[in-house]
C-alpha cells in the first residue's frame, strides 16, 4: 500500500504521507487514538454528570438544585470553545506546576485533562436535562402500579421507571452524545494532539492541504456515521413495540 | 406529539406561563456573578495596577465590536443555511427515489462533519479570490468562514423540515388527499403551515448553537469577539486578567444566548398546551 | 337496475406478505345505502381506501360514475371531486377554524368563488347542527362536533359518494348518536353512502345492503333483515354472536 501512495504522489501529485511515510503514519495513528480516547472519557464522564445532575435536582436542599440550575443554565449558554479557554488559560494559570522527568516545571493539569473537563461539563449539562425529562416522562399512574404489585419505591425505579425513562430519552441523549464526539476538535485549539491537530501539523510540513483535509473530512464523518448507525441500531432494539414512532 | 397512551409527552422542565420567561430571579444571579468576577479580579490585582474592572472596560468597544461581527456570521449563515436547507429538506420528502436518496446523502453528509472541520476546509478549500466579469474580488476570512458555518447549518435545518413533516398523523395526508388537494397543495396549506410550529422552537435552539459556534472563527483567523480578547489580553501581559477578561467574554455570550433559550423553551411549552 | 355508480370487481391488494383483499366485488346503485360490517383486520378499510384510490389494487376494476379508478393514467384529483371520505381519526386541520376547514377544497381546490362557498359552508354547518361553531379550531371541538364538521367538510366537495371509515369508533358512546343522525339525514337525502361500521343496530336500520368480509373476501351479503334474520354462513353467525 504505501508503494501505491509513494507512485500516485511521484504520478499525480497527490501527496497522502500518512499512507507511506512511517513518522507521519505514526502520529497520525495516536492522534487517532487519541480522539477515540478523548471521545469515550467524556462521554463517560458526562453521562455521570448527567446522572449525579438529574439526581441533585430532586434533592429537597434547595441550594443544591440552585447550584445545579445555574449550572446547566451556564454551560448550555456560552459557546464551549471560549469554556475551554477559561478552563486551559485562565484556570489553567493559577493551578500549580510540577517540575517533569527533565526538570521543567509543566502544569499539573494537562491540556487534555482541560478539554476532558471542559468537554465533560459542556455536554454533561445536557445530560442533566435529558435525563431529569426523561424520567418526568413516566407517569404517575405508572410508579402506583408497580408499587400495588408490591414493589418497593425504590424497586419500582429500578425495575420500571428508570427502563422507560432510557428507552424515551435514549434519542436526545445519543444525539447529544454524538455532537461530544464533534465537539472533541475543539481541544485542537488548546494543543491537546487529536486528529485535527495532528493533520494540521503533518499539512504544515508536507504542505498537502488538500490531501489531508480530504482525509481529515472523511474520517470524520466515516467514524460520526458509523457512531450514528450503532446508536440507531440501538434505538431500535430497545424499542417499545406499539409505543411511538 | 408522540403516540405514546402509556408515556407523558417528553418535555423540557420548569413550565412557566406568559412572558416570565425572563425571569428576574435569573437576571439577579447574573448580576451577582458579575460582581463576584469583577471583585475576584480586584482582589487579585495588585494596588498599584489599574483595577480589572476598568480594563475591561477600556477594552469593552473593541471586543464589543468583535461581538458585532460574531452575530453578524451568525445570522448570514443562519439565513443562507435555512433557505437552502428548507429547499434540501424538501427534496427529503420528495416522491422521487434518487431526489430523496441525493438530499438525504447531502444532509447526513453535513450533518456528521464536526463543525470545526467544516470550518478549515472551506477556509482552506475555498479561493481567496474569484474573478467576477473580469473583476478580481477578494473573499475575506470571516465570508469564508461564514460559508463554513452555513453549511451544517443548512443540514440541520433540512433534518428539522423533514423530522416535522413526518411528525404529523399520516391522516393529515389522506384527509387532504382525499379533498383531491394536489401534493403541492396539501404541502402548502395543510402540513407546512402546521410544520412551522413545530420546527421554530428546534430552530431556534440551532441558532443558538450557531452563535456559540462562531467563536471557531477565531481559531481561522477572524478577528472576532474571542480573538480581540486574547489580542487585548496580550497587550496587557497580566496574568490576573485571564479569568476577568474571559469571564466577561462567557458574560457576553450568556447574556446574549440565555434569553433566547428562555423564548425558545416557553415556545416549546406553549405549543405543547395548545396540541 | 341501471348501471352502478360504484362497481368493484375482483379487486386484489396485498401488503407485502399479507393479502389483504383476495378477489372482492360489489356494485351500489346511485342513492343506495351500503354497510360493510366484519372482524378488524378483514380489509373493510382498505376496500374503502381502494374506492377513492387512496390505496391502488394489485388487480381487479373499480369504476366510479364512470371515472375508472383503476386505470394506470387515473386523473385521482377528478375522481376525489365525486367521492368524499369521513375518517376514523376526523383527520380536520388543526391550524384553520372548522368553517375554515369546510371551505378550504372548494375554493383551492375547485376553484369556486369564495362567497359562493362560504354560503354553502355556513348552510352545511348548520346542516350538521353546528351553528355557531364556525369559527371555533378544531382543537376546541369534542370528538363527535369534529367528525361533524369532518363530514361537512366532505360534503362541501358536493360529491357524488360519501365514504365512511368507522367514523363513531373514537368516539365517546354519548356522541356516536349524533354523529348517526347527520349520516341519517344524508342517507335519506338520497346520498350514496358506503360505510365501514360496527354499529350494527344502525346497519340494521339504515342498509339497503349489508356486506360481511372476513380475511379478505366477502363471505355473505343480503338485505339487512335477511343478512341479520337469517344468515347463512358459520362465520357471519359466529360474528353475529359475539357482536350482538
Amino acid at each position: 500500500m504505501a508503494e501505491f501512495f509513494r507512485e500516485l504522489r511521484t504520478t499525480t501529485g497527490l501527496n497522502f504521507t500518512i499512507f507511506y511515510d512511517p513518522f507521519d503514519a505514526r502520529r497520525f495513528g495516536y492522534a487517532f487514538l487519541m480522539t477515540c480516547k478523548l471521545s469515550v472519557l467524556s462521554v463517560v464522564l458526562s453521562l455521570i454528570i448527567g446522572v449525579a445532575g438529574a439526581f441533585a435536582q430532586g434533592a429537597r436542599f434547595a441550594p443544591l438544585r440552585w447550584v445545579v440550575a445555574g449550572y446547566i443554565a451556564f454551560f448550555r449558554n456560552t459557546p464551549p470553545l471560549v469554556q475551554m479557554y477559561f478552563f486551559f488559560f485562565a484556570l489553567g494559570a493559577i493551578t500549580p506546576t510540577v517540575p517533569d522527568d527533565i526538570g521543567m516545571e509543566v502544569p499539573m493539569v494537562s491540556s487534555f485533562t482541560w478539554a476532558l473537563v471542559a468537554l465533560s461539563l459542556f455536554a454533561g449539562a445536557f445530560n442533566v436535562e435529558i435525563f431529569r425529562s426523561g424520567i418526568e416522562a413516566v407517569p404517575r399512574s405508572t410508579v402506583e402500579a408497580a408499587e400495588s404489585l408490591g414493589y418497593s419505591r425504590l424497586g419500582a425505579y429500578r425495575a420500571v421507571v428508570l427502563p422507560l425513562a432510557f428507552r424515551v430519552c435514549l434519542p436526545s441523549l445519543n444525539n447529544n452524545l454524538v455532537n461530544l464526539v464533534k465537539t472533541t476538535t475543539l481541544a485542537y485549539a488548546i494543543g491537546v494532539p487529536e486528529m485535527l491537530y495532528v493533520a494540521n501539523q503533518i499539512w504544515s510540513d508536507s504542505l498537502n492541504v488538500t490531501e489531508m483535509m480530504n482525509v481529515l473530512l472523511l474520517l470524520y464523518i466515516g467514524l460520526v456515521t458509523l457512531l450514528v448507525w450503532i446508536m440507531h441500531r440501538w434505538e431500535r432494539a430497545l424499542r417499545m413495540p406499539g409505543y411511538g414512532t | 406529539m408522540t403516540d405514546l397512551p402509556v408515556l407523558l409527552p417528553f418535555r423540557p422542565p420548569t413550565p412557566r406561563p406568559g412572558l416570565e420567561f425572563l425571569d428576574g430571579r435569573w437576571i439577579a444571579y447574573l448580576a451577582l456573578a458579575i460582581l463576584l468576577a469583577a471583585g475576584a479580579a480586584q482582589a487579585q490585582g495588585t494596588p498599584a495596577a489599574e483595577s480589572a474592572f476598568s480594563v475591561i472596560l477600556k477594552w469593552t468597544p473593541l471586543i464589543g465590536s468583535g461581538f458585532l461581527l460574531n452575530i453578524l456570521i451568525s445570522v448570514i449563515a443562519m439565513a443562507a443555511g435555512t433557505l437552502i436547507g428548507l429547499a434540501l429538506g424538501l427534496c427529503q420528502i420528495s416522491l422521487l427515489p434518487p431526489v430523496r436518496a441525493g438530499s438525504w446523502l447531502v444532509t447526513q453528509f453535513f450533518r456528521n462533519a464536526p463543525w470545526l472541520v467544516m470550518l478549515f476546509y472551506c477556509i482552506f478549500m475555498l479561493p481567496f479570490r474569484i474573478t467576477v466579469f473580469g473583476e478580481v474580488v477578494e473573499i475575506p476570512n470571516w465570508v469564508r468562514a461564514t460559508i463554513g458555518l452555513t453549511l451544517p447549518v443548512m443540514a440541520n435545518v433540512s433534518e428539522i423540515v423533514r423530522g416535522a413533516v413526518q411528525s404529523l398523523p399520516h391522516g393529515q395526508w389522506e384527509a387532504a388527499e382525499s379533498l383531491a388537494f394536489t401534493r403541492g397543495q396539501t404541502l402548502r396549506q395543510v402540513i407546512l403551515p402546521q410544520c412551522l410550529k413545530r420546527m421554530l422552537p428546534p430552530w431556534m435552539n440551532l441558532y443558538a448553537i450557531v452563535i456559540m459556534s462562531t467563536p471557531l472563527t477565531s481559531i481561522v483567523g477572524v478577528e472576532e469577539a474571542m480573538t480581540l480578547t486574547r489580542g487585548a489580553l496580550n497587550a496587557e501581559r497580566r496574568g490576573d486578567l485571564l479569568i476577568p477578561m474571559y469571564g466577561a467574554l462567557l458574560l457576553a455570550f450568556f447574556v446574549y444566548c440565555w434569553p433566547i433559550a428562555r423564548l425558545t423553551r416557553w415556545l416549546e411549552q406553549r405549543n405543547q398546551v395548545r396540541v | 337496475m341501471d348501471t352502478p355508480l360504484v362497481s368493484i370487481q375482483a379487486v386484489h391488494k396485498r401488503f407485502g406478505d399479507l393479502e389483504v383483499l383476495r378477489g372482492v366485488s360489489l356494485d351500489v346503485a346511485r342513492g343506495e345505502v351500503i354497510c360493510i360490517i366484519g372482524p378488524s383486520g378483514s380489509g373493510k378499510s382498505t376496500l374503502l381506501r381502494c374506492v377513492n384510490a387512496l390505496v391502488r389494487p394489485e388487480s381487479g376494476r373499480i369504476t366510479v360514475a364512470g371515472i375508472d379508478v383503476t386505470a394506470a393514467k387515473l386523473d385521482p384529483i377528478a375522481l376525489r371531486r365525486r367521492v368524499g371520505m369521513v375518517f376514523q381519526q376526523y383527520n380536520l386541520f388543526p391550524h384553520r377554524t372548522a368553517l375554515q376547514n369546510v371551505m378550504m377544497a372548494p375554493v383551492s381546490v375547485l376553484k369556486q368563488d369564495k362567497r359562493e362557498v362560504e354560503a354553502r359552508a355556513r348552510a352545511l354547518m348548520a346542516k350538521v347542527r353546528l351553528q355557531g361553531k364556525e369559527g371555533a379550531y378544531p382543537g376546541e371541538l369534542s370528538g363527535g362536533q369534529q367528525q361533524r364538521v369532518a363530514i361537512a367538510r366532505s360534503l362541501c366537495m358536493q360529491p357524488d359518494v360519501m365514504l365512511f371509515d368507522e367514523v363513531t369508533a373514537a368516539l365517546d358512546p354519548e356522541t356516536v348518536k349524533e354523529v348517526l343522525v347527520t349520516i341519517r339525514d344524508l342517507a335519506e337525502e338520497g346520498m350514496t353512502c358506503l360505510l365501514v361500521t360496527h354499529e350494527m343496530g344502525f346497519a340494521r336500520d339504515l342498509a339497503d345492503h349489508v356486506y360481511f368480509t372476513d380475511r379478505g373476501v366477502i363471505v355473505e351479503h343480503a338485505p339487512p333483515a335477511e343478512f341479520f334474520g337469517n344468515p347463512k354462513d358459520a362465520r357471519t353467525r359466529e360474528f353475529l354472536g359475539q357482536v350482538l
